[in-house]
């Protein structure tokens, strides 16, 4: 079940892990059939667009300043390039790093291009691209039409690789092979393990942490840096704003964690399965729980865990009194989560320590392991302590789905993470809040800062319930009297 | 000879969804990849409103995985249009296909012909990303609305002053909602009856009124012209193409008495309302001209760097208004080759004769050397996208972003289109002013 970093290429998380987007039952409920290993994939014979592993993959792999994305594909499939667009520019600059060898081109292919192929012009825009912006690593994505019309990447780099002297690496992110966007993750990340990171020379005193930005967001970073200068650790945050070298190097790490499971098991598990980087295994550091748990699981690793004790207690005493008043205030509210299955089944049991009553929990999908075997702890928490049992559904951002349940939970707020999750409560009038930068509740600094704000929004619904008043669902109303499930259906296999 | 899309500024003819979205309680139908949809809305659209009363989230998709490329995604199609129809609360169902499917052969044509009598129309049109760019997408939308739907309703009397506009293409344009708006409003100070489908609360009623209309104004230097040609095939009615969206006094006045003219408008009538509008642009103008003139960093010439609508739109502006010189400007949106020359000729009709030279290209990349290069005999003023904000940085310049990519400003409703459009344009490069020392 360990990842082989030398395959060709990792599959889809459907394949290897028997992960899911159709679920519909309790907490209770899953905890069964995944202890028995009954739980099985639904289909829908309703569906609405979701997102795939290439806009995943390539999207992140966006972040590395001095690497250029050749995307093998028609022009929509490099509309990445126009969304990263200035982004990873302003964090770049905000770090003071060099980002002007990045470079996202593509192929532009054509009707022709699909039935002659087009490796040529491939190996034509590799070069181009080399030659404008001299990255240090190109990384060539492949598309649907490339999948289907079966492009030989591997081909194309062996007879560059030599010619340009930089790693050149395919990234198998075509947008069918996967219902699971996350599975863009893990090709990336496979990617990265195969062709990219070296064997490790020395030990450094750096720990990997992989997450989607540098906690600059209310200056994260700073927090974050404290702790673990506590440790005698130095942070090499992946994969944005990073570079080749810090990712050549990634083997020599003192251990990696990340904040967010779905996201950095792969790179955890394939650095600790090839280098023997110790992945670590702990609570995400959100909430009280989680940050506790990973500060410990952190502290083990280097064997400093009574310095870490000491930590905890002066930033417990700084920050905790002002967390239990606000408390107070949380207490006995009902909430909806829909978020990725790591950070959902996180943030559930940070609600739920806020004292916050916990009706559904919507995953947009479900993985019950990771490739070493292990079940996602987060999710193991929840279903060994929530104090009740609530509805569960797995949808890969089925909006017609969780607008059904949202409107028949009516919670007092829905807490989601997923770009254009968050206006859809707001139609209906409730005060919704986006989980947009993981490092929101870091530590516990971060998690009464968290508190506050769900507090905020409950307090002032102005902004939710004026807009409510003024649209419509796109649903009718049929649909919505429907049970949630309707549309999914049982897998033939 | 290396095909290389380098800093794209458009996307593939899926990216047409969007037009299907501009037209309100219209619902696309995505028979492609999961990804499709997310990704081309989040960046055609990015800050200038991908959502509304649907948002890509909400489209219907077959969500199209191995099992489908393997034996093919037609039994799934039927299946999401059957449910669509009941779960969705729309007035209209367009089936957009992406590259998949129609290489793997799909016949969509003969799935959606089996709803030919569902309660709501449903109509498909083929948008393969390989065939073509969003732009030609949103012509062969607009097309398959003329062909499988408006020739299917019920023949009509034409309506006294009922005027179609076509202009600017939904979120691929920026400010195509403003543009549409302000077009609206001065056909409507003609004393005509503006009509266009796109925006908020128009949808079907409006599209419906399409073939009663006495002439499609199309205001755009290519794109539309097809559809207009066809519904004068389909219902007689006349176009006129005017080429310049029209910004600041100068070409909206020459906008109105072409309008005016063709639409039979007494001249008198067209004459006073631009005299009124006039007399109020040169209030505004009067007032900050010292801003314009009297400072150490604002540009006297300019470049371009955006599709040709804008490109056109932008530089009358700067050269027939204001009085900036151009230097080379580049068009950016892949035009078919059977408009360049055509669209070239635009370029050379400037007051006193001035002349610019414009170079069709795509790849960001080659445009950016090429401005490098270029003597701007101070700093160059960029009208683009924000893969020109570096450049201009870079320079020593003066940027406005006006196309895709955008992600420089929030845009909600506002337009450089008209008399209000022009003075908001003066506000936006002249801001820079007070942003550098002076």
């Amino acid at each position: 079940m360990a990842i082989n970093i030398k395959s060709k290429m990792c599959d889809s998380r459907e394949a290897r892990l028997n992960s899911l987007t159709g679920y519909s039952g309790t907490l209770h409920d899953l905890k069964e059939k995944t202890c028995s290993g009954c739980l099985s994939d639904k289909k829908r014979c309703f569906s609405q667009a979701s997102s795939c592993p290439a806009t995943c993959a390539l999207g992140l792999m966006s972040g590395i300043n001095d690497a250029a994305i050749v995307h093998h594909g028609p022009s929509g499939c490099a509309a990445t390039a126009i969304g990263i667009a200035s982004n990873y520019d302003l964090l770049a600059e905000a770090l003071h790093r060099d980002r002007k060898h990045f470079a996202y081109t593509c192929t532009d292919m054509t009707e022709a291009d699909t039935v002659f192929g087009a490796t040529e012009n491939l190996a034509n825009v590799i070069r181009e691209t080399y030659n404008r912006y001299t990255p240090k690593a190109i990384f060539i994505g492949a598309s649907c039409v490339s999948g289907v019309i079966g492009e030989d990447l591997e081909g194309v780099i062996d007879e560059l690789h030599e010619e340009l002297g930089i790693p050149i690496a395919p990234v198998h992110c075509e947008g069918f092979k996967s219902q699971i966007w996350a599975t863009g993750f893990d090709v990336a990340y496979h990617a990265i393990l195969k062709y990219i990171v070296k064997p490790p020379k020395k030990k450094s005193n750096k720990v990997n942490i992989v997450g989607f930005t540098q906690g600059l967001s209310w200056n994260t970073v700073t927090d974050i840096k404290r702790m673990l200068d506590i440790l005698g650790l130095e942070p090499v945050f992946f994969l944005a704003s990073t570079n080749v070298e810090e990712l050549e190097h990634a083997s020599e790490a003192v251990a990696t964690f990340t904040t967010c499971s779905t996201l950095g098991s792969y790179f955890g598990i394939g650095l600790e399965t090839a280098y023997g980087v110790p992945f670590v295994r702990s609570l995400p550091p959100h909430g009280v729980a989680g940050f506790e748990d990973f500060a410990r699981a952190l502290a083990k690793i280097v064997g400093k865990e009574a310095e870490i004790e000491v930590y905890l207690n002066e930033e417990r005493d700084l920050y905790l009194p002002k967390l239990e008043k606000i408390k107070e205030q949380l207490r006995g509210k009902r909430a909806m989560v829909a978020m990725g299955p790591g950070f959902g089944a996180n943030y559930t049991r940070i609600l739920q320590e806020f004292g916050i009553k916990v009706e559904h929990l919507s995953a947009w999908h479900l993985d019950t392991e990771y490739d070493d075997g292990q079940r996602p702890p987060a999710l193991m928490y929840l279903m060994e302590n929530s104090p009740n049992n609530f509805t569960y559904s797995v949808n890969d951002l089925q909006n017609f789905e969780f607008m059904n349940i949202l409107r028949n939970v009516n919670p007092d707020v829905f807490v989601s993470r997923h770009p254009g999750s968050t206006v859809w409560a707001m139609k209906i009038g409730v005060p919704a809040y986006c989980v947009y930068d993981e490092y929101n509740s870091f530590g516990y600094k971060g998690t009464a800062r968290f508190a506050q704000t769900l507090l905020n929004i409950i307090v002032n619904r102005s902004f939710s319930e004026n807009l409510a008043k003024h649209v419509r669902l796109p649903y009718t109303n049929w649909w919505m009297k429907q049970p949630s499930d309707k549309f999914l259906v049982e897998t033939e296999n | 000879m290396t095909k290389i899309l380098d800093e794209p500024r458009y996307v593939c003819a899926l990216g047409a969804m969007q037009t299907v979205q501009a037209i309100n309680r219209a619902i696309p139908i995505i028979h492609a990849g999961p990804g499709c949809a997310g990704k081309l809305a989040g960046s055609l659209a990015g800050t200038t409103g991908d959502s509304g009363y649907l948002n890509p989230q909400t489209y219907p998709c077959t969500n199209i995985g191995e099992t489908e490329v393997v034996f093919g995604g037609e039994n799934k199609l039927r299946e999401v249009i059957t449910n669509s129809l009941k779960v969705m609360d729309g007035d209209l169902f367009v089936v957009l296909s992406g590259c998949t499917t129609e290489i793997v052969g799909d016949d969509i044509d003969q799935v959606v012909s089996e709803f030919h009598d569902a309660e709501k129309p449903v109509i498909s049109v083929a948008t393969a990303g390989f065939k073509g760019t969003n732009i030609e997408g949103h012509e062969w939308v607009i097309n398959g609305l003329i062909n499988q739907y408006l020739v299917r309703l019920p023949k009509g009397e034409k309506i006294k002053g009922l005027v179609n506009i076509w202009s600017s293409v939904p979120s691929y344009d920026p400010h195509w909602i403003g543009n549409i708006r302000e077009l609206e409003k001065l056909v409507s100070e003609l004393g005509l009856i503006p009509n266009s489908i796109f925006g908020e609360y128009r949808g079907k009623e409006n599209l419906d009124k399409v073939p009663l209309a006495e002439f499609n104004l199309l205001v755009s230097p290519w794109v539309g012209l097809g559809n207009v040609k066809l519904l004068e095939e389909k219902f007689a009615t006349p176009y006129l193409h005017y080429s310049t969206l029209p910004i600041g006094a100068h070409e909206t006045s020459v906008f109105l008495r072409a309008v005016g003219e063709f639409a039979g408008i007494n001249p008198k009538h067209t004459e006073a309302l631009i005299e009124k509008h006039e007399k109020e642009y040169y209030y505004f103008l009067e007032r900050s001209v010292d801003v314009f003139f009297e400072n150490r960093t604002a540009s006297r010439m300019f470049t371009t760097v955006t599709d040709a609508a804008n490109t056109l739109a932008v530089s009358k502006f700067l050269i027939n208004d204001l009085g900036l010189m151009p230097n080379t400007l580049f068009i950016t949106e892949g035009v078919p080759e059977e408009h360049r020359e055509r669209i070239s000729g635009y370029f050379k009709q400037f007051n006193y004769g001035i002349e610019a030279n414009v170079v069709f290209s795509t790849d960001g990349y080659l445009i950016h050397k090429q401005i490098e290069q270029e003597d701007f005999s101070g700093a160059p003023l960029i009208v683009g996208s924000i893969f020109e904000k570096k450049l201009a940085r870079q320079l020593g310049g003066n940027f406005v972003c006006i196309s895709v990519p955008i992600k420089e400003k929030v845009i909600l409703h506002s337009s450089y289109v008209g008399y209000h459009g022009g003075l908001k344009l003066m506000e936006d490069i002249f801001t820079s002013v007070y942003q550098s020392f002076n």
